[in-house]
């Protein structure tokens, strides 16, 4: 793979994180983190969805008339989204309850549109696959990390095993019950671009306002 | 060699270009503990006001001083209570071997044991609290080159106030935390925060333990004792039926019932308040308007009426004295940073928290409680309120200019 494909696909990871640097894709991050399983089935949706969408749409970039081309966007993401939903469905019927509306609700996640709309209408395929996937990917860790903290001191347990025995079982932990509210995701979201503003200076957004003190006046 | 002198000569270090340069903050704090600070207050909150901050907070503090005072006693007095009916044998721990120690053992009708034993209760959550809060608050101070602020003494204070006596001290330790970070710091500091750092704090605690922060047997801190506070009372069996538990209005005005360590006396939130009032610490536009949101509302109710829910005839005069509807009038809603700063804008901030607290209370049959939910509510609500405010004003200048000319 060449130094820009490589580009593409690590960027998105920390550097142009769609969640952290652009806070696109709140939602669902809200949503499904509240359990590790719930957040990596969705991971792998979003990450295939997006790929692949970005993928078909680069093919198509030259047929499609701009007036329309958010309809014909939509249509093939919608389209995906069904596919993966369905696969869900088959093989991971119980996460699926859990995730309900979500995987659907993937088609209006603005990662997917914003890729499609910003890179793959005007690259080459195979660079707006690794582009899509890489913003996926992005997206997931993200999503991993928030789940990580949310299960883990929310009910005490990663991917549902026990990591620190909770109090109604016997053992020492009591589990926060803010973190199993999606408003916890809120909070641990905003930590987290905080830490990664702090570790990386250039993601920091100039101030719009600076409050005066008398000596400027 | 003086104390002013010495502070003198270890200054240099600390100003720029200084060895300890980064450590002004400290410096800072513990020189203005001893010392009057020189320098006036130049940016917001208090920029109209010849009072400094320091002297804002140092009254706020002082003017929660009959709430510790009851707190102390109260929370002596519901546990020596408690204990006394359930047996002392029962009972162990180093707060009774103290007591029994010191020759006041767990007597009920002694005050100065009601007292030390409250104290023993008061004094780790407090101390914890300051020592983690602290932490967070020093932390940022120099980090961010800040200075470290009164404003903590006041905040600490009213946090620990707004606990039940039986919380670990870990989640006091974590609560205060998350006020001073989430709640304050994150915004840049004192004077920037849009809500109210205490409450932010107990919040976090409210929904993070709901076990420990509601329920029956949480607040008077002997094991196996349940008891409701009078707000669950109220709301599940009406508020006639609080006399068949021995609590009458007087009882609930003077405080000697179960709750949070410093907000059951009315009577003590009541004195605060006057200081407050007297100091123009406080703004009475706010005070007055939560008065009347919540006795208009509250009202309005009684004339509704319910044949299922019990809240609903709740006279203003009850929702008055029980839960933390007087401890948050007198120092949570008068606030000045996360209130409005409108006049106009002040009545309509309180009577939203006077309407949200009784709306929550009657309406919502999740919390009985909805001091701490509506102020956060409010102190949301303060920038939009004067926002409207001022707009308001504006066009009504522009008309009368076109009058005029």
């Amino acid at each position: 793979m060449s130094q820009t494909r490589k580009q593409l696909l690590t960027d998105p990871l920390v550097d142009n994180n769609p969640i952290t640097l652009q806070v696109l894709g709140i939602c669902s991050a809200l949503a499904v983190t509240s359990s590790l399983n719930v957040a990596f089935v969705m991971s792998l949706a979003v990450i295939a969805v997006c790929g692949f969408s970005s993928l078909f749409i680069s093919i198509l970039r030259h047929y499609i008339p701009n007036s329309i081309r958010i309809i014909v966007q939509m249509v093939i993401i919608a389209s995906l989204v069904i596919l993966v939903d369905q696969i869900i469905k088959a093989y991971a019927y119980e996460i699926s309850k859990t995730l309900s509306v979500f995987v659907g609700l993937i088609i209006t996640n603005c990662i997917v549109m914003g890729r499609a709309e910003a890179f793959a209408m005007k690259n080459k395929p195979f660079e707006s696959f690794v582009d899509g996937v890489g913003n996926g990917l992005g997206y997931s860790l993200l999503l991993m990390s928030v789940g990580v903290i949310r299960e883990l001191f929310g009910s005490g347990t990663l991917f549902g095993i026990t990591i620190f025995n909770s109090i109604s079982n016997g053992g020492w932990y009591v589990p926060n019950g803010l973190l199993l509210l999606p408003p916890s995701a809120f909070f641990i979201i905003g930590f987290i671009i905080w830490g990664v503003r702090t570790w990386k200076k250039s993601q920091v957004e100039a101030r719009e306002y600076k409050i005066q003190t008398l000596e400027e006046h | 060699m003086s104390l002013r002198n010495y502070f003198n000569s270890l200054e240099p270090h600390f100003e720029k270009g200084g060895k300890y340069e980064k450590y002004y903050p400290i410096f800072e704090m513990v020189e203005t503990i001893f010392f009057t600070s020189n320098t006036v207050t130049k940016v917001a909150p208090h920029a109209r006001s010849f009072v400094d901050m320091k002297r804002v907070m140092t009254y706020v503090v002082i003017s929660t001083i009959p709430c510790i005072l009851w707190a102390l006693y109260n929370t002596g007095l519901q546990t020596n209570s408690a204990l006394a009916t359930l047996g002392v044998e029962a009972q162990s721990g180093w707060r009774i071997s103290l007591l029994n120690l010191s020759g006041l053992g767990i007597n009920p009708d002694s005050l100065i044991s009601n007292v030390f034993h409250g104290l023993l209760y008061f004094l780790p959550i407090y101390l914890t609290t300051l020592i983690a809060g602290g932490i967070c608050e020093v932390t940022f101070a120099t980090i961010r080159g800040h200075e470290v602020n009164e404003g903590f003494l006041v905040s600490s204070m009213l946090f620990a106030l707004t606990l039940p006596a039986s919380t670990p001290l870990w989640q006091v330790a974590l609560g205060i935390a998350f006020g001073v970070v989430v709640g304050k710091e994150v915004f840049g500091g004192t004077g920037k925060n849009f809500l109210n750092p205490a409450l932010t704090g107990r919040a976090f605690l409210y929904f993070a333990y709901p076990a420990y922060m509601s329920g029956d047997s949480i607040w008077t801190p002997v094991d196996g004792y349940s008891g409701a506070t009078s707000l669950g009372i109220a709301a599940a069996e009406g508020y006639e039926s609080l006399s068949n538990y021995g609590i009458t209005w007087v009882d609930a005005f003077l405080g000697t019932i179960q709750g949070s360590l410093g907000e059951t006396s009315t009577l003590a939130c009541a004195l605060g308040l006057v200081f407050l009032l007297l100091t123009k610490i406080a703004n009475y536009r706010m005070v007055v308007g939560c008065l009347l949101g919540m006795i208009i509302f509250s009202s309005f109710l009684n004339w509704v009426g319910s044949d299922t829910n019990p809240m609903f005839s709740m006279p203003w005069y009850w929702h008055l004295v029980i839960g933390s509807y007087a401890f948050g009038l007198v120092f949570m809603v008068t606030e000045p940073v996360s209130g409005s700063h409108t006049n106009l804008g002040r009545y309509i901030y309180g009577a939203l928290i006077g309407f949200m607290v009784v709306m929550i209370r009657v309406l919502n049959p999740a919390f009985p409680e909805g001091m701490m939910l509506a102020i956060l509510f409010g102190n949301i609500f303060a920038p939009l309120i004067d926002h409207f405010v001022v707009m308001a004003n504006i066009k009504r200048r522009t008309k009368l200019n076109v009058q005029t000319q």
